[in-house]
Parts: structure tokens; sequence; C-alpha cells
């Protein structure tokens, strides 16, 4: 199961937040600031893999990110999660973004970060990960763009 | 109307959107709250209008708002209304903003249910996309009760897309409303073969979310998932699945053999690192759980560790890192398979990633051995010295510890080395591991106490350099090390060489700098080293220096009686009193050393960890019971679903503990003090434990002399390396020493024989001292010698073929103990070369494989349960023995409520607990779920043993089904063969034994057997494996065989190549009895 999904940038301001547990919005802020307190003082040298999750789930959970130019992308999952496996899909979803918002750059997050929900719902779902072909996100997510543009002109 | 909506588009175009939000957040760096606070009053305005575009603009904004931080709670209404919508585009706004901010306490949720419903059944399927993908995360009980029949309906959904998330929030419906899953789960098994990929994906996930809760009901679906795994082509669900199965594993053994085989294949077929890592995990995770028994298991083990390796020489840090998680579940299981790789490890120590340097900290952990210790922590050291940052320095600190101090100090061959290395350490900076130093210290010292003079003499330089220790206040932590420096010396004071002076450090003014504690124990051992002092100088009647160090105490001690600290001023207090009192007698020339040693007499002994189970429990005190009712279990609706496919019984349940009744309680009160009685470290009439741990012969081993001209000045000055060479010039030593006596030998026979130049194995390195562990229990001494039940609480089935092994331990013990014979007898050159020689011969050299043999026999079998066993007498009593019992469950039920009983013969009586009647049987302490076996010991005791025996029982047990549960019961005759009351002893001394044929103590009597073709040392591994004898010498045509019972009786045979065997024993009828053994057992052949 994958816990929580955080998007932040070099600075620590958050882009997108997906818990799949509850959490008050102080406790929330304080995840964020301490996950990207772990995870912006390694070098992009070093593996993608943090333990000792104190912050949620505890020992059975792990940190699993990938950084792209400005942006963290981490991914808070438990031992039922293949590691590699969760590495993918983060570069999935960045691919999907990728192409939903062709050459997505971090503005692209800061102002729409509906859009940015409505692709990873189709990624993950309720902390479990639903499809991990790009190619069916990207048409899922089209048509539901397209169905919201007919409903724009309707009016 | 039309004019409302007119107007309500027009004011829309003034409200901020989304974009507008972010921007003007982004133009208000400076006093982004306060312009916040004011977007909120906004919203609020917005969300008062009746334009739902409106509103759902205000709920996308407070989405946005969320994730910076702010509670909006207060608007779930209107989230509400906006996921009521009819717009798709509003309706996910709203259902967005829902999944962010609705959890189990928002009371609005109750009023969505039938919104949620009507969602769910729209005809458009992204409708109901956007209501399951909301649902998913908000769901609560009572939605997930009300709602799970029509996610139900979903999961046969035409179009996939519905489909596969139906399947997937079916888990979260499950964890909230355990109900559901019954009706459920047939639906969910049959999506698992779904024609779309994803609806598959997405079921294997769900059964392996629900598998991992409670992995036991999910044993039946292995058959589904083996095909999916052989079949399927996705990647991710195949990782799902190896996962799972290495989940399912532990639970069923027989599911891991037949995995090893596809997922050898597929290690060697794919090409994705995920899945061969996940491959490799499991097939790991099936060699611990069969643990033995593998015909092809090492060359599983060979492939892991080699693929392994890969992982961590490649320059992709993930896969380093992963390599090295892997190999350390390896090391636990297969630790010589790991060893070989220590290069690689040692390699990770340098590596940029500090979670790599951990994970090879870990390994490196499980990888030490006599001889490699020193060098590991050597590299260890270097590290240490070059690690920037604290916490990874203080991590290497605690492993540098823990590998020296692991299991006893098992791998430690020099003491003076580790108090050296543990003298470096003190240097560290900052460290917040002070205490950790200082126990390993004060433990060294009081146990090893051919150390203590080594340790005090550091311990005094320490205590002379504290100020180098303290003079810094950043490195607080490390001042914890002169408290044990302090204790060391003054509780061994003996061994200083210069009390006087290591006193007056103690009493510098600059030690009341130090905590409080520290402070006390400087004080106390002031005073014990004051008598040492005064002891010193009363021989050299020398009264003057005496009275010098009375007053420098008197001096010194005011500060202390001055301290803000009780524990200090009290004892400060105390001694200074008593100092001056001795003063007084001192000027009256009164001799006063003896009596104030005698203040300190006596010695300090460790006291073992486990001492406090040497208390028996009082009676009637039970330990068990609760004192206040136990905290009601809030998981227990998470574990109420593991029951629905259950085959169990209502045991599951996690409050038993609070039905517990009063029969209850007696039954555990009785198992409890079974158990007691079991337990050989309760103090009873046992002849137990010490003999443990006397390796043989250590004090034949020459103990390097250190040179210690060059003390230490500086404490931390680094000479632990010195210890590494010498060690390694002692092992050279004692090899070559070793080899020499060899050589000796051999020239003397004059006779060619291998040379035995392998590796040195573990056991030939002698430590050089011993660490003092008779208080220490050693578990090897619960063996099932002691109990009349020993627990074994594994479930996996005992191996038929692990019998071949069996007898290969027996023999690597033999040899084991032969060698040690064989040093022990090299210190005293003795002259009975000969007759080691004659042993080596003797030994059953590999010259054809043996054919496996058991030593079990089928004790009785019905359609239900197997049994067989197998007797074993013990060197420990001479009137008991232990019978093994193997239970395998034939059947496809659960077998539990066993219970074992025996109609005991006036000879032969079955031990049972204390308190328990003449026929009361023994509850066989485990159950059996099907095609499970396990293993029970049980103790008779015997009184003659010339005759073999038969004693009836019975064994009654309980057959549990899915529908019904009956009672059973299984009648067996347990033999006791007179075979079963020989104990292998080995006789090394080919004189003794001839002086034992000699003394004509014996008489004797004579075999042959009839149709014998098997090789010769077959038969003689035969007669040695069945019977319990050893060979003592080989020569071409026949063997000379010896045997003990356990009673004391010898039993010898001359075996002959013609198939004839003389035998001789000081008791005719148990000889008789043996050879008619021997014949039956060889007309079975």
């Amino acid at each position: 199961m994958i816990k929580a999904i955080l998007i932040f940038n070099n600075h620590g301001k958050p882009r997108l937040i997906r818990f799949y547990q509850y959490f008050a919005e102080d406790m929330q802020q304080q995840i964020i600031r301490e996950t990207f307190h772990l995870v912006s003082k390694r070098d992009d040298n070093v593996c993608n893999f943090l333990e000792g999750g104190s912050l949620i789930g505890g020992s059975d959970y792990k940190l699993i990110y990938r950084h792209y130019a400005t942006l963290y992308f981490v991914f808070c999952v438990d031992s039922s999660e293949s590691e590699l496996g969760i590495l993918d899909l983060i570069q999935v979803f960045v691919e999907t973004l990728d192409k939903c918002f062709e050459n997505v750059c971090e503005l692209d997050l800061i102002f729409h970060m509906d859009k940015v929900h409505y692709i990873l719902q189709e990624v993950v779902m309720g902390g479990m990960v639903l499809e991990t072909n790009m190619n069916e996100i990207v048409a899922q997510v089209e048509l539901q763009n397209r169905m919201e543009k007919s409903e724009v002109s309707d009016q | 109307m039309a004019l409302k909506i007119v107007k309500g588009s027009i004011d829309r175009m003034f409200d901020k959107n989304l974009q507008d939000l972010v921007r003007g957040i982004r133009n208000h760096k400076e006093d982004e709250a306060k312009y916040i606070s004011t977007c909120i009053d906004e919203i609020k305005q917005e969300l008062k209008q009746d334009n739902i575009a409106v509103k759902a603009n205000a709920v996308c904004k407070l989405t946005y708002l969320q994730m910076l931080g702010y509670d909006v709670s207060w608007a779930a209404f209107n989230i509400v209304e906006v996921m009521s919508s009819s717009k798709f585009t509003y309706k996910r706004i709203g259902y967005l903003a829902a999944s962010q901010c609705f959890h189990e306490g928002t009371d609005v949720i109750m009023l969505t249910t039938n919104q949620i419903r009507k969602d769910l059944s729209s005809p458009h399927q992204y409708d109901t996309g956007v209501a399951l993908t909301g649902l998913s995360c908000f769901v609560t009980p009572d939605l997930a009760r009300d709602l799970a029949n029509d996610i139900m309906t979903l999961m046969s959904h035409t179009k996939p897309y519905i489909r596969k998330k139906a399947v997937l929030i079916m888990y979260k419906v499950f964890l909230k409303y355990p109900e559901s899953l019954r009706p459920a789960f047939p639906r969910l098994k049959e999506k698992l073969e779904d024609p779309d990929p994803g609806v598959q994906s997405a079921a294997v996930n769900v059964i392996c979310e629900l598998a991992r809760r409670n992995p036991k009901n999910y044993l039946s679906l292995a058959p589904l998932f083996f095909k999916l795994m052989t079949s399927s082509t996705n990647n991710w669900v195949l990782i799902k699945i190896i996962k799972l199965f290495g989940a399912l594993t532990p639970l069923e053994p027989r599911l891991g053999k037949k995995l090893i085989e596809p997922l050898t294949n597929l290690i060697h077929s794919t090409s994705a690192m995920s899945l061969l890592y996940e491959c490799v995990n499991t097939v790991i995770a099936v060699l611990i759980s069969l643990s033995s028994g593998m015909p092809n298991h090492s060359a599983s083990i060979q492939l892991c560790v080699q693929k392994l390796r890969i992982l961590i020489e490649d320059s992709d840090q993930n896969l380093k890192y992963l390599g090295l998680l892997a190999m350390s579940k390896i090391l636990k299981t297969h630790p010589k398979s790991v060893q070989s790789h220590k290069d690689l490890i040692l390699q990770c120590l340098d590596d940029k990633d500090e979670s790599i340097r951990l994970r090879a900290l870990d390994l490196l952990y499980g990888m030490v051995s006599k001889k490699n210790l020193m060098e590991i922590v050597k590299k260890l050291m270097l590290h240490v010295d070059k690690a920037e940052g604290t916490t990874y320095r203080d991590e290497l600190l605690t492993k540098i510890i823990d590998i020296c101090s692991q299991s006893n100090y098992q791998y430690i061959t020099n003491f003076e080395w580790y108090i050296s290395i543990l003298v470096e350490l003190t240097r560290l900076e900052g460290t917040r591991h002070g205490h950790l130093i200082a126990s390993q210290m004060l433990d060294v010292a009081i146990r090893v106490k051919a150390i203590r003079g080594f340790a005090v003499a550091q311990m005094a330089t320490l205590l002379d350099n504290a100020h180098l220790l303290t003079g810094n206040t950043q490195r607080n932590g490390i001042c914890e090390v002169l408290y044990a420096a302090a204790w060391i010396c003054g509780e061994f004071s003996e061994h200083l060489e210069d009390p006087m002076q290591t006193l007056e450090a103690m009493l510098r003014p600059k030690v009341a700098t130090l905590p409080g504690h520290i402070q006390a124990v400087y004080v106390q051992n002031a005073a014990k080293l004051f008598a040492t002092v005064l002891r010193k100088h009363e021989g050299e009647t020398d009264s003057h220096a005496a009275q010098e160090t009375s007053q420098l105490l008197i001096d010194r001690l005011p500060l202390f009686v001055q301290s803000a600290n009780l524990e200090v001023q009290e004892r400060a207090s105390c001694i200074l009193q008593l100092v001056k009192y001795i003063q007084k007698l001192q000027q009256k020339k009164v001799e006063v050393a003896e009596e104030v040693t005698a203040l300190f007499a006596g010695e300090l002994n460790p006291v073992a960890p486990k001492a406090q189970k040497k208390v028996p429990v009082p009676e009637g005190l039970d330990l068990d019971a609760w004192i206040n009712k136990p905290p009601s279990e809030s998981e227990s609706e998470d574990e109420k679903p593991k029951a629905v496919f259950a085959k169990e019984e209502p045991k599951h349940s996690r409050s038993r503990h609070t039905e517990v009744d009063e029969k209850e309680l007696a039954r555990r009160r009785e198992a409890r003090k079974r158990e007691q009685a079991n337990n050989p470290f309760y103090i009873k009439a046992s002849p137990s434990s010490q003999k443990v741990y006397d390796a043989p012969g250590v004090e034949h081993i020459p103990v390097v002399q250190i040179d210690l001209s060059v003390p230490l000045k500086v404490p931390g000055m680094p000479m632990s390396d010195q210890y590494l060479k010498l060690e390694e010039e002692r092992r050279q030593k004692e090899k070559a020493e070793r080899k020499k006596e060899k050589k000796k030998k051999r020239e003397k026979r004059g006779k060619e024989r291998k040379a035995d130049s392998g590796p040195e194995s573990e056991e030939d390195i002698a430590p050089a001292h011993q660490v003092d562990i008779v208080t220490e229990e050693m578990p090897e001494v619960s063996s099932c010698y002691f109990g009349v039940i020993k627990p074994t609480v594994h479930w996996f089935p005992v191996q038929k073929s692990s019998k071949h092994k069996k007898k290969k331990q027996k023999k690597e013990k033999e040899e084991k103990e032969k060698k040690k014979k064989k040093r022990h007898h090299h210190h005293h050159h003795h002259s009975n070369a000969g007759g080691e020689d004659s042993v080596q011969n003797g030994t059953v050299e590999e010259e054809e494989p043996l054919p496996p043999m058991s030593n079990y026999f089928l004790l009785a079998e019905n359609s239900y349960i197997k049994m067989v066993y197998d007797i074993q007498g013990n060197h420990q009593d001479e009137s008991k023995v232990v019978v093994s019992v193997i239970f395998e469950n034939k059947s496809d039920s659960f077998l539990k409520s066993m219970e074992f009983n025996v109609l005991d013969s006036l000879n032969s009586k079955l031990q049972r607990p204390e308190g328990a009647g003449a026929h009361d049987s023994l509850t066989v302490p485990f159950q059996l779920p099907p095609g499970i076996s396990n293993e029970a010991h049980f103790v008779f005791s015997v009184q003659s043993i010339v005759m073999p025996q038969k004693l009836k029982g019975t064994l009654t047990f309980i057959v549990k089904s899915d529908e019904s549960s009956t009672h059973e019961k299984l009648d067996f005759k347990l033999h006791f063969t007179c075979t079963s009351y020989l104990i292998t002893t080995p006789c090394y001394l080919y004189d003794a034994y001839a002086k034992l044929l000699e003394s004509g103590d014996l008489k004797g009597s004579s075999l042959r057997l009839e149709g014998i073709n098997m090789p010769f040392h077959h038969l003689l591994a035969r007669i040695c494996f069945h019977h319990h004898f050893s060979v003592v010498e080989r020569i071409d045509s026949c063997a000379s065989m010896y045997s003990r019972s356990i009673q004391g009786h010898h039993v010898c045979l001359l075996v002959k190549t013609t198939v004839s065997i003389d035998a001789k024993c000081d008791e005719p009828s148990l000889l008789g009895n043996v050879l008619d053994e021997i014949k039956q057992t060889f007309s079975k052949c």
C-alpha cells in the first residue's frame, strides 16, 4: 500500500499532497517538512530509498523518491510494494504528466494542482496502484478532459 | 430567474479562479497569511451564492489552500453540494476536495450516501469513476455497509475502467465492513482471471493486501496464483504474486519447493531488475522456510548470492542498496555463502551513500568470525576516523561494539586487543555512546579475569589523562568512560603499578566538574585505592608515606563533601570521617591496612541476565493473570475479515483475554507448572549446565606475552593494530606447530596420509583469553535431554531426507571432538600416537556414498496421523531415555488437542510432570495443520536395561474440519530396544580398548550375519548409526567397535569382512539382545 504521495520543490514548497490515511492539516504540514528535510540533504547520486519513516507508518514503511530538476516526487510505501516497482511508477507518473502538459515544468504543477490530482487518480487509487500503462492513463485523462470541455461549451 | 443566472456569470468574471489565487499568493510573498485570509473571506462569500459554478470554483481554491495547511473542514457541507452537481466538471472538483479533507470524523459524510449511490449507478462511466476514486479515500464503515452491494455489482460492469476501480475499492470496503468479504470473495476470485489485464492486476493487488494481513486464509489460492505466475507476462502482477508467495511460503513449505524451479527460471530469463530482485527475495524466503532438505538447495543459494553480487556491483545505487538488503536475509541462514563476498561488502563501507554504508555495516555484523574479526574491526576503525557527521560515526561505534560483543564475545580471541579498541574509541568527539563503551569496559574487566591487569593499566592511563576527555564540553558523552575507568581501577587496584598516582588523579579538583554519578564512583573507589596504598606501604614499614596518603584524602575530600549531588556528598563525608579516624590510628602507629582492606573484601561477580528465572514463582502467584482489565483491542475490526475464510476455531478473536474463565486459568497454571518442571533453568536436581563451556585444553594454549614496554601514554593512541599482527603471528605459529607435530607423527608411522592443509577452521582458532561465562546459561543446554516435552514451535514438516545430514553432523561432531582431544594430547605429550592414527583409519571414509538411513521407526499410523519414533539415551542420566516422536498430519483437517499416554510397566515409566497422576496423559505441545509434521520429546525412566521392552500407549486427538470435529484415538506400541540404551561413546585409545578386552571382565558372544552383500564400510556405518557404536580401529578386514550403555556397560564388537561379529560385554543378556537387534537390522536390508 502507498500511504502518501508528496510532491514538493527544492525549497520544500508543496506542489501536491495526497495522503491515503487521515492526518490533520498541521500534521500533514509537519510530515512534508520532515520529509523534505530528509530528502533534500541527500545527494543526487545516492540511492532513492529512505528507511525509518518515523513520520508515517513506522518501521514497515519506506520513503521512495525521485528528484527531477526542481521537484521531488516522494512515495511513502509499506513492504508490500516493490521498491524498484515504485521507482518505475514514479517515472510513469512523471512521463504521463509530461504528455498531458506537454513538457511539464514546475509551473504547470503550481497552477494546475487540480489537473495533476486528476492524473494521479488514474494511476493510484486509495493507496493502491490502479494503472501502470501510460497510454491507458493518458487516454482516460483526455477523455475526461474532453467531457469537461463539452460541458463548458454547453453553457 | 434568467437574470439571476446572468448576474451569476457576470459575478464570476470578477471571481478569482485557482490560477488567480496561486498567482496572488506568489505576488504576496511578504504578507502571504494576510492575503490568504482575505481570499478565504472571499471564498466564504462565494460559497454563499446559489450558483454551483461559483461554489465549485471556491471549493477548488479551498483544495489548494488545504495543501498549504489550512483547515477547510468548515466548508464540508459546500463540498457535498458541489459533489452533487449533475455536471461532471463540478462533481469532480467536489469529490477531489472531499477526498483531500473528509475523514471518518466528518459528520456530513452521512449525507452523501444516496448521492454516491446515484453516481455509482450513473450511466456515465466517468461519474461512476470519480465517485469510486473519491470514495476510496473517505469510505467509512457506514458507507461501506450501505454501498457494498452497489460496488459489488460494479465489479461485473461492462467497462474494464469501472471494473478495475470497483475491484480495488473493495479492499477498502473489506477493511471498513468485514462482513462484506464473504459474499464478495467469489467474485473477486473470478476477477483474477478477468480478460482485462488492468482488472486482473487490481484483483491480484487486493488479494495480496488481504493475504498480507492474514496469509493463512489464502493458502488455498496458491494453485491459482501459481498458474498466474507461470502464465502472466505483466511484471507488476508477477511482482505482486511473487511477493505474496514470499509471505505464504513460511506457512507451507511444500509450496516453497514447488516455487523454486519457476522462480529460478524467472531469475534466469527476466531482464527487469525489479522482477529479478523480488524473485531472489522470495527464493530466499523459500530457502529460509525450508531450512534443510532441499536437494539443489545450495545451487539456489549460490544463484541468489551471485545475482545479488551483480546488483551490489552495479553502479546504480538503488540496486546496490537492495542487493545488500537481500544479502542480509541470506546471511541469517547461510552465512558461509555471504562471507565469501566479504571484500565486496567492505568496499561498500567506502560508498558515498550513507544508507548503503549502514546496510553494509549490518551485513558485517553477521559476517565476523574469530578469524576475521580483528581485520574487520580495523577497517571499521579506519572509517570511524574518516567518518563525517556524528550520526554515522556513532552508528559505526555501536556497530563495532555490537560486532565484538555479540554472543558473549564469541569471536574475540584476544581481549587485550578489545580493551585497546575500546580505549581508542574514547577519542571520538561528541559521541553519545560513552556509556556503551563504559559498560563494555566493565563487563570485560569483570568477566575476563586474565585481562584485569592489562585493563587496570589502561584505565589508570585514562584517569590520568581525564582532562583530555573532559576538556571539551562538547565531549560530555564520553566522560561516562571515566565511570568505568574509576571503578575498574578501584575494584582491581591490586593490579595497579602505582596506585598512589591513580589515587592522586582521581582526587584532582577538576573531577568536581564531572557529572554526579561519576564523582560518586570516583570517591568510592578512591577509598578502595586508599586501602590498597595503605597495605602496600605497611608492608614496607614506611609509615610516612601511608600518612601522606591519608593527608591527601583529608585535603581533597572536603571538595566532594560540598558537592551538590547528594550521593557524592554522602559518600565523601563518610569516607572523610573514616580516613580521619585512620589517620588518628596511624599516628598511634596502629596497623590498620588489613582492616581497611577488609571493608572492600569480597569479589563482585557478574550476574547472569537470566538469573531471575532461577527464582521460582511463589505458589499461587499467577504472572499471566491480568491485574486490571486489558485494554480493548481497537484493531479487532481489522482482524475480523481474516476469519471469514478461516477453517479455524473461534479462538482467533483477539478479545479472548477478557473471556478467560476459571477453568482456563487453572489449565494455564497447570501448563506453566509443567513448563517450569521442564525448564532446565529452574533450580531443581539437574546435573546440568556447567559442563557446557569447559572447552577442553584451554589452559594449555599459550597466551601471547604482550610487550608492554610501550604503555599507552595518551589515551587513544592507536595500538590495537599491533594485536592484529600479533594474532596473525600467533596463529601462524600455532598452525606451524600443529603441522610440525603432524609431520613428526607421520614420519613415525612411516605411513603416508593426506596432509590436512585445508584452510583453518573456526575451531582451530584458540582464544587467548576466556570469557567467564559460567554464570551465563547457554541455549544448547535446553536440548531435549531435560524436558519431558520440548515444545518445538515450528510447523515445518520434518524432512525425512534429512537423516543423511544428521549422520553427517554426527560425524562432524565426532571429528571435532577428535580434534579437541588431539590438541589436548599434544600438550600432554602422551605417546599414544598409534592409537590415534588407528582412529583416523577407522573413521568411515567416503568410499562410496552411503544410502540415506533413518533411525525413526514407525510407531503407528491411521488415515489422520502417522507417528515415527526414535529412542536415545543420554550421558547425564543413567536411568532416562528420550523418545522423540514425529507426528505427521496426513489428513486435510486440523489436528489438535493431541494427548500422548503410555501404560507404564514396572521397569519403564513415562515421566509426567509433578503432581500428575500415574495414568495421566501428556499434552503434545502443538497442533498440526494439514500436511504438517512436528516432533515432540518424551522422557522415560528405566530401571533395568538388559532386556528389550514394549510399552502400550494411546494417542488421542481432535480432528477439526470445516463442518465438524471428531475425537480420534490411535493405539501404539513403543519398542524399547536394548540398542536404544546404548550411547555412541567414541573410544580413542586403542590401548584402553585392548586393556578392557583383556581384563577378563567381559563375557563373549558371537554372531554371523547371512546374506549380506554391502560394502564393509556401509556395514560399519549402519552399525554405528542404528546401534550407536563407534569405530575404534579398522584394519583391512576387520574393525573393532565400541559403545556404552547408559548404565555404563561396555559393549565391544569385532566385526569382520566375513560378516561375522565377535562381541564382548560385561552384561551377557544385554549383549545377547543387542546382537539379536543387529541381526534384525541386517535381515531387513
